[in-house]
């Protein structure tokens, strides 16, 4: 018989957690050289799964077959010691230590940081990922960052690399140079498992797809063989719900105005904003693009007021000078703002959602004479779920028991229902399942049809060109002037977030 | 093998029962404990708390006891709702009781019914103000208020031997380091003759009760406990983090100062060295065993009171030191910690994964 | 110069003690983890080697069993805060609490007890060189020991691979954990570690420094020993420079008399807190710096989640 033995090969594998069941009963091969894709929606267990198989987490049922042999993958240094490499979706680097500390840490053999520079720069220069081992992690950009990781996996000489969701923080050209290297790896020998939920990147490099849905394997295919929309039938069980409706809309006075606005970063290791400049019209919505780190929570925190700036002109709401204003006063001047982190920055994750509510509602008559007017608290909050379908254990239910989706909706519904003239959204739909995302983005939408006028600050350039009417992008702390969303596609927006200069 | 499961929710009910967990926990280790230093664990028991509360004497000492205990635990548990930990309550109980004295010294000629209030004043006053230093340096220097707290509690105990060794040492007083005895005026009259619980404790009451209103139903402590539970949050939602600081620090200083004023004015009657048996650290086990929540804080108290009591009356029966005490409060502190993991998590025993 | 080599020797003899716990936590805080209950630790190693000295006669027993002492409360600490997700903070308070109680407990059969303490004594041959010997070599042993300790603690920590992870551990124990690293098991040893140091340096106060027992002996210096770490920004040989000065702080207030100020003792008494105050403020004013230096995870709770 010389039916080639998988690399590696997962039968029947299961784990539950208390509240959800992540992975049921799910079978998957990669062969040798092989790029097999994972492909799934938010929550379909992709990530649990890849945990699995790289010993972080371990399986309740099944059995794992590492070329043709049962294999337990008890810790990440087995599935090292057996040729698994893992890139991981928000990588796993110690900010403070340098990128050879790094890689020492996360090898198996004993190698000082010292003696594993010249490897790293070697395997760099192989593979075209440029790094300097000696540079500490806080200075990188993400996707040298992510270059960091790469390397580290490949100096364990892996067989099987395992990269989850590795182009979400990358512009669509760095993506690209990704691909040519894992298509190098590929024809090198190297099986390669690919996790994605974006269907054309699967279609470019995987010869063979695993569709999860709800934790459970439902379609093993060619992607090359199926059309985006079925493979999408695959992943979500119905159709791709249609990018929302967008007509023309007539534009009224500008709302938010940044001039000159330049912060320092408050954390050591972030961002400075240097002379950023636009205006926000009421009834538009202006996307703000960019690589993450490239001053996107410096810009967020000086429009929302989180943080002051330095001179009250650089900011102005209705034309008034807002730069000196706290969070409250801004939000009073009809200022409202989603936060891109939803427990612990939107929400206080123990508190229930009345009292979530209470968070950025406190002046529409919930508070009477220093007291919280608690059943009116209940009432608003019932609403917002009511009208934005949140799907929870009612109002006294902890923001933290939400599932990302249904947190989000809530968020996003808090603000709305406060009528603000301007909504400022950070990453309005990450992480967010397709129903919710096609649900936030129309009523996004809505809003400005309303006269609203809305920034969203987003990594996901499909978003931007979904739903914004013009597109600025910040790079480097400095944001180029707006350019009109409907005459650009996701290649001219990410020459622009890879610091090319703006052509138009 | 112990292992923890996270709850999709905080468990309420769990929250509600890891006082009582803990509580059981103290009883067993206190019975071993006993059974080890050669004491019949039942006769210990009988001592420590049967004996204090069974006698009017007993009951009247509880509420003495008890009453400085809720006041200060729930000015603490302002705080700590803030994430604010103000330590150093002990020093701010030390101030409230200086303070109050000199105004008890200052008008010891008078018969004013004013001397008394005027005295909690300056108490209240005094211990704000310890209590704001250390909220001063952490809002203007970013300085950590737990060791600043804590280093003002040592300073604020040589304040006071200094003045009960020096300028207020009553010089009728054998050279013993203390102050004159308070005139009539300035002293709480007890409320029944022979026993000392006078109406310091219900000033204590009207504490808790002004703490219950703004820790559970006012908007001041909604935005506190925002603070102290997602500070970010706190941010994006336009609450002043500064501010909040200071509510925390000053609710604790404030109820303290009060405490060391009633001190002074009831079961003491003068300024000594030792005017607090503890009360401003054991506030922190009280308000920590009350989850926090007034209510809870007046039945922690009261068992702190009662373990107190319970102390010097094993000194007595059992021939133990009454630094026992401590070391029940330690425990009791300790195990409720541990055991508010139930809250969280679920514990399971076993191994991790049940091979198929 | 007599009176020169006693200002020295007492400066260091003072200093030992917070050094010792303050590299202990040092170590615990790199690792993730802060430990509040130095003073209870302390109390608890104290009392435990002064009652095994006095019991038994044998100075060095009584080291060993002040070590022991602050191993098991930390072991205490550790399983409330490692197993069991305890807070930090309210644990470490709970600990400082327990262990004054606990030695105030179990010290009162010793508390007018007197024994010979370990004293200086000039090394061999070294303390005889001029000038030099009596200023660098004329020491009790446990500073010696507590120099090799600083010395073993900085090469371990920025020399070892094993040093490497546990700063790794205290600046992101998720990741650690994701790399595949027992994050429990090092911040257990960790904590161990700073419970050991704890525990030696109370039983230097009570065997070496005093050498006797009251009650709450090491009056704050546990506390003090925390602000130490955070003024020497979790660096080992400043930790041992602030030592030094506190000593020197503390050797002051004796000798201030001395020189004829006419000032309450009380006031003097008082100057090492002052002096904690003060080193607090002047570090934390520069917010950004102590962020860059502390480890990221301070104080939160970690859980593998599996």
């Amino acid at each position: 018989m010389s039916t080639p033995v998988p690399r590696l090969a997962l039968a029947g594998i299961g784990k539950a957690y208390p509240s959800v069941v992540a992975n049921a009963d799910i079978d998957l091969a990669v062969m040798p050289g092989e790029v097999h894709a994972l492909l799934g929606e938010n929550g379909a267990g992709k990530s649990t799964l890849m945990k699995i198989v790289y010993g972080v987490v371990q399986p309740d049922a099944g059995e794992i077959r590492w070329e043709g042999e049962p294999t337990v993958i008890a810790t990440p240094a087995d599935a090292r010691r057996l040729g698994i490499g893992m890139v991981f979706q928000h990588f796993s680097l110690f900010e403070t230590l340098t990128v050879a500390e790094n890689v020492a840490i996360g090898l198996d053999e004993h190698a000082s940081p010292r003696a594993l520079a010249p490897r790293i720069v070697a395997v760099s220069h192989r593979y075209g990922l440029d790094v300097d081992p000696a540079r500490p992690v806080y200075s990188l950009s993400v996707g040298e960052r992510q270059r960091v990781e790469i390397v580290r996996a490949l100096l364990g000489r892996p067989k099987l690399l395992i990269l989850d969701e590795p182009t979400s923080v990358l512009t669509p050209q760095a993506a690209e140079a990704l691909f040519v290297v894992l298509r190098q790896l590929s024809e090198e020998g190297v099986s390669i498992l690919y996790i994605s939920h974006k269907l054309e990147e699967i279609r470019a490099l995987a010869a063979r797809a695993t569709v999860l849905r709800g934790g459970r394997v439902v379609a093993t295919v060619d992607p090359r063989a199926e059309s985006p929309a079925a493979l999408a039938r695959h992943m979500i069980g119905r159709e791709l719900p249609p990018p929302v409706a967008r007509a023309p809309h007539p534009v009224g006075p500008v709302r938010l105005a940044a001039a000159g606005l330049t912060l320092e970063p408050e954390t050591p290791h972030g961002t400075r904003l240097e002379d950023v400049s636009f205006e926000l019209r009421a009834g538009e919505i202006l996307g703000i693009a960019g690589v993450s780190g490239n001053g996107q929570s410096e810009l967020l925190a000086a429009i929302s007021g989180e943080r002051q700036a330095p001179s009250p002109a650089m900011l102005l709401l209705d034309g008034e000078p807002a730069g000196a204003l706290g969070a409250g006063a801004r939000r009073k001047h009809g200022l409202a703002y989603v936060p891109e982190r939803r427990l612990g920055h939107a929400t206080v994750p123990e508190m229930s959602l009345a009292e979530n509510t209470l968070l950025t509602a406190h002046r529409r008559g919930l508070v009477q004479g220093g007291l919280v007017r608690r059943d009116a608290a209940r009432q608003r909050a019932a609403e917002t779920m009511k009208a934005f379908d949140v799907r929870a254990g009612g109002v006294n239910a902890a923001a933290e028991s939400l599932s990302g989706g249904n947190l989000q909706k809530f968020v996003v519904g808090r603000e709305v229902a406060l009528a603000p003239k301007v909504l400022v959204v950070a990453q309005p739909t990450w992480g967010v399942d397709v129903g919710a995302t096609a649900f936030i983005r129309a009523e996004l939408v809505r809003l400005r049809d309303a006269g609203a006028a809305v920034l969203v600050v987003s990594e996901d350039l499909d978003e931007l060109l979904e739903v914004s009417d013009r597109i600025a992008v910040l790079y480097r702390g400095r944001l180029t002037p707006p350019v009109d969303a409907a005459a650009h596609d996701a290649e001219s927006i990410g020459l622009l977030m890879g610091g090319a200069h703006a052509s138009a | 093998m112990l292992r923890l499961e996270l709850r999709p929710a905080p468990s309420a009910a769990a929250s509600l029962a890891t006082p009582l967990v803990a509580i059981a926990l103290t009883l067993v280790s206190g019975a071993i404990l006993f059974a080890a230093l050669g004491r019949d664990p039942a006769e210990g028991f009988r001592a420590f708390f049967v004996e204090p509360s069974s006698s009017a004497y007993g009951l009247a000492e509880l509420m003495l006891k008890a009453g400085p205990l809720m006041l200060i635990g729930t000015g603490l548990a302002i705080g700590y709702r803030a994430n604010v930990w103000n330590i150093g309550a002990e020093g701010q109980l030390v101030l409230g009781a200086i303070a109050g004295t000199g105004v008890a010294l200052a008008f010891d000629e008078s018969d004013s019914l004013l001397v008394l209030p005027g005295m909690f004043l300056a108490g209240a006053l005094a211990g704000a103000a310890w209590a704001a230093i250390p909220a001063w340096l952490r809002t203007r220097f970013n300085a950590n208020e737990i060791l600043t707290s804590l280093m003002l509690v040592y300073i604020a105990q040589l304040l006071l031997s200094w003045l009960v060794h020096g300028p207020w040492r009553d010089p009728q007083g054998f050279n013993f380091p203390q102050s004159k005895l308070f005139a009539e005026a300035a002293l709480l009259a007890p409320w029944f003759e022979g026993l000392r619980v006078t109406n310091a404790f219900l000033i204590a009451i009207a504490g808790v009760a002004i703490g219950w209103l703004v820790i559970e139903r006012s908007f001041l402590g909604f935005r506190l406990r925002v603070s102290g539970e997602a500070p970010d949050a706190a941010r994006y939602a336009g609450f002043d983090a500064k501010r909040a600081v200071w509510v925390g620090m000053l609710a604790g200083g404030l109820a303290a100062g009060i405490a060391g004023v009633a001190e002074v004015a009831g079961p003491v009657g003068q300024l000594t060295p030792n005017v607090s048996p503890g009360y401003g650290f054991a506030a922190i086990i009280a308000a920590f065993v009350g989850r926090l929540r007034p209510i809870g804080i007046v039945f922690a108290s009261l068992l702190i009171a009662l373990l107190y009591l319970g102390g010097e009356s094993a000194q007595i029966a059992l021939n133990l030191p009454a630094a026992i005490t401590g070391v029940f409060q330690g425990m009791l502190l300790i195990y409720l910690l541990a055991a508010d993991v139930l809250i969280r998590y679920r514990v399971r025993f076993g191994h991790r994964r049940a091979r198929a | 110069m007599d009176f020169l080599v006693a200002i020295v020797v007492a400066t260091v003899a003072a200093g030992t003690p917070l050094a010792l716990a303050a590299l202990g936590e040092l170590v615990a805080e790199k690792s993730g983890v802060l430990n509040l209950g130095v003073e209870g630790m302390m109390l608890a190693g104290a009392v435990a080697g002064f009652a095994a000295a006095a019991t038994t006669g044998n100075l060095w027993l009584g080291v060993a069993c002040g070590v022991v002492a602050g191993i098991a409360l930390s072991f205490v600490f550790a399983v409330a805060v490692v197993t069991l997700q305890a807070n930090q903070v309210a644990t470490g308070l709970a600990l400082a609490i327990f262990g004054g109680g606990l030695s105030a407990f179990a010290g009162q059969p010793f508390v007018s007890r007197s024994i010979d303490g370990i004293r200086a004594a000039p090394l061999p041959l070294l303390g005889e060189i001029p000038v030099l010997g009596p200023l660098a070599f004329s020491f009790d042993p446990l500073v010696y020991v507590s120099l090799a300790l600083f010395g073993a603690v900085a090469w371990f920590l920025w020399r070892t691979r094993a040093g490497l992870v546990l700063r790794a551990v205290g600046e992101s124990p998720e990741v650690a954990h994701e790399v595949g690293y027992p994050v429990a098991r090092i911040r257990y040893a960790a904590t161990l570690f700073g419970g050991a140091m704890a525990g030696l340096a109370g039983a230097y106060l009570s065997l070496a420094y005093t050498p006797l027992w009251v009650e709450g002996l090491t009056a704050g210096r546990g506390w003090i020993a925390l602000a130490l770490v955070v003024f020497a920004t979790w660096r080992p040989a400043r930790v041992l420079a602030g030592a030094y000065l506190f000593g020197g702080v503390t050797v002051l207030q004796f000798h201030a008399q001395g020189f004829g100020v006419e000032v309450p003792s009380q006031l003097l008494s008082a100057l090492p807190y002052i002096a904690t105050i003060g080193v607090l403020v002047i570090i934390s004013r520069d917010a950004a710096m102590v962020r860059l230096n502390a480890p990221a995870s301070l104080g939160k709770p970690f859980h593998a989640g599996d």
